[in-house]
């Protein structure tokens, strides 16, 4: 299992939960699991090709997900993912 | 279930908002609420900078047909010179309480700089002299902290590269607010201490300012505090507009023909961009006027810049941004997609400067204006001067460029690269051979 962790705009779909559970080989699947817990979060994410919307960026502990491999990047066991708005900062 | 939200949300604004602090009682007529620039859903004036349904960044809408009612170019003039006497298109609901000197900078006739770049008609809107911090950060903090103490909030912070933690850092202190600014650990000195001494809370990040931002986006969904670029972002963002209204009303209500934007998130020049039309269909401006935005990155982090040279609007992320420019170096720019709308939509270009393009521009609008430019102004004058050599800007059309922060506080960029002064002992002999040559008494 992983943990990911979900942006306030989001928690609505988690039940305000800041952190929850997830397994999956890579974060394609990741994001499948955490649809099944939470129905509607794959929307948000995923546009209607699947690609992770232009807005959100996906990290890998410490790493964008965009350096790795996309959706494709691999998990192992412990691995926190964390799920951030990119529309901040500048 | 959107259509549900949708419907929540237009019943809490026809309810006027559910608060019933200070704000309500004064709901400003022209700032009506927030609307996703992605899928255009609205939401109420709060302290939310992301839509819930795509994560598209939120903006301000306005009542045009009610600020056109009372806008005029009279009223503008009347009123005191600083960046709120266009308040009608600014988002908080009463008057500014923060930085309400803020703007109304020089925009200066630059000849001497136009005949070395080779243009006819060159100005410099010139915000190094922005007060009170000496960048254009002065016009956004102005606007999120007037809106932050409207709601209420009593901790303010950001993400910066510098010349926001100063400008947040100054404008806090004189609110009367407590501050966090949360900067990359290797910035200028004269950023550090510049933030320092207004005696804010100045945490120092071991990463870039992607990391930094990331870190202060979690913070924000944590604590309760006014993150003016997180979670007041929607109101900070629209005070870049002043650059915009000002370089307008200093033409003499005409717009330039081409503007040269620094970019670091691309904000800066699609709320430029933004201000113009705005003029224009407020009947301040004639519709008709063609205006062309152009946008300058550094080499060393150009995601925007090399996004547009691709032809595509996908900005890649720089990783490890590696440029003297740092308070451009965003690696993830939250506005980079849009900024390049902007650029193709108005005909404009992107370019793209190394550091040692960047002093040579530092240097070029020193040595020929007298205005000593950040890096991020070396930016600027460099790539203006390459969009004019490729023939992007005509050399018989208006350019204004965009100086946005002030040489002092980038020193280090430039040290010894302008010469050293050349030391003698208080004696007019020795000054006489020093200067041996050079003039005629």
């Amino acid at each position: 299992m992983n943990t990911v962790r979900i942006p306030t705009p989001m928690r609505k779909l988690t039940n305000d939960q800041e952190l929850v559970q997830a397994a999956g080989a890579n974060i394609g699947e990741l994001i499948d699991d955490l649809e099944k817990s939470f129905p509607g979060i794959k929307e948000r994410l995923c546009d209607q090709q699947g690609n992770v919307r232009r807005f959100v960026n996906i990290f890998l502990n410490d790493e964008d997900i965009r350096f790795l491999d996309d959706k494709g990047t691999a998990l192992k066991e412990g691995d926190e993912v964390s799920i951030v708005p990119a529309i901040a900062g500048g | 279930m959107a259509a549900c939200r949708c419907f929540q949300i237009v019943i809490w604004i026809f309810l006027g908002g559910g608060k019933t602090n200070a704000m309500d009682k004064n709901l400003s007529p022209y700032f009506t609420h927030l609307k996703c620039r992605e899928c255009g859903r609205k939401y109420p004036k709060e302290a939310v900078h992301v839509c819930d349904f795509d994560f598209g960044p939120l903006e301000a809408a306005y009542d045009y047909d009610a600020i056109r009612a009372v806008l005029t170019r009279e009223v503008i003039q009347s009123r005191p010179e600083s960046m709120w006497r266009y308040r009608e298109l600014l988002p908080i609901d009463g008057e500014p309480t923060v930085g309400t000197q803020v703007g109304f900078t020089p925009l200066v006739k630059a000849d001497r700089l136009a005949r070395r770049l080779g243009v006819r008609e060159l100005y410099i809107k010139n915000d190094t002299v922005n007060y009170p911090t000496l960048s254009f950060k002065d016009r956004v903090v102005s606007v999120a902290l007037s809106r932050a103490r409207e709601m209420g909030f009593k901790v303010v912070a950001c993400a910066s590269t510098g010349n926001l933690a100063n400008s947040v850092a100054a404008n806090a202190a004189s609110a009367g607010l407590k501050s966090y600014v949360l900067i990359p650990a290797d910035l200028e000195q004269g950023k550090v201490l510049g933030s320092l001494v207004y005696g804010t809370n100045v945490i120092g990040i071991h990463g870039a300012y992607d990391q930094v931002n990331r870190l202060c986006s979690e913070i924000a969904g944590k604590y309760g505090w006014g993150f003016v670029n997180v979670n007041l972002r929607p109101y900070y963002a629209e005070g870049s507009k002043s650059m915009g209204y000002e370089i307008a009303e200093q033409l003499g209500w005409k717009l330039p023909r081409h503007t040269v934007v620094p970019m670091a998130s691309g904000s800066l020049l699609t709320k430029i961009s933004k201000a113009y039309t705005e003029f224009q269909k407020l009947g301040l401006l004639d519709a008709g006027e063609r205006y062309t935005i152009h946008g300058a990155q550094a080499s060393g982090c150009a995601p925007i810049s090399g996004a547009f040279k691709r032809g595509t609007d996908i900005v890649k992320p720089v990783q490890k941004p590696d440029t003297i420019a740092k308070s451009l170096a965003i690696g993830t720019p939250a506005d980079g997609y849009y900024a390049i709308h902007v650029m193709r939509e108005t005909g404009g270009a992107a370019e793209d400067a190394t550091d040692e393009e960047i002093i040579a521009g530092i240097r070029l609008l020193a040595e020929s204006e007298g205005i000593f430019a950040e890096t991020a102004g070396g930016v600027t004058v460099a790539c203006a001067q390459k969009l004019i050599e490729a023939g992007k800007i005509p050399k018989e059309e208006s350019v204004v460029l965009c100086i946005t922060g002030n040489g002092l506080k980038t020193q280090e960029a430039i040290l010894g690269k302008c010469g050293e002064a050349r030391l003698i002992k208080p004696s007019l002999r020795e000054f006489e051979e020093l200067i041996a040559g050079e003039v005629t008494v």
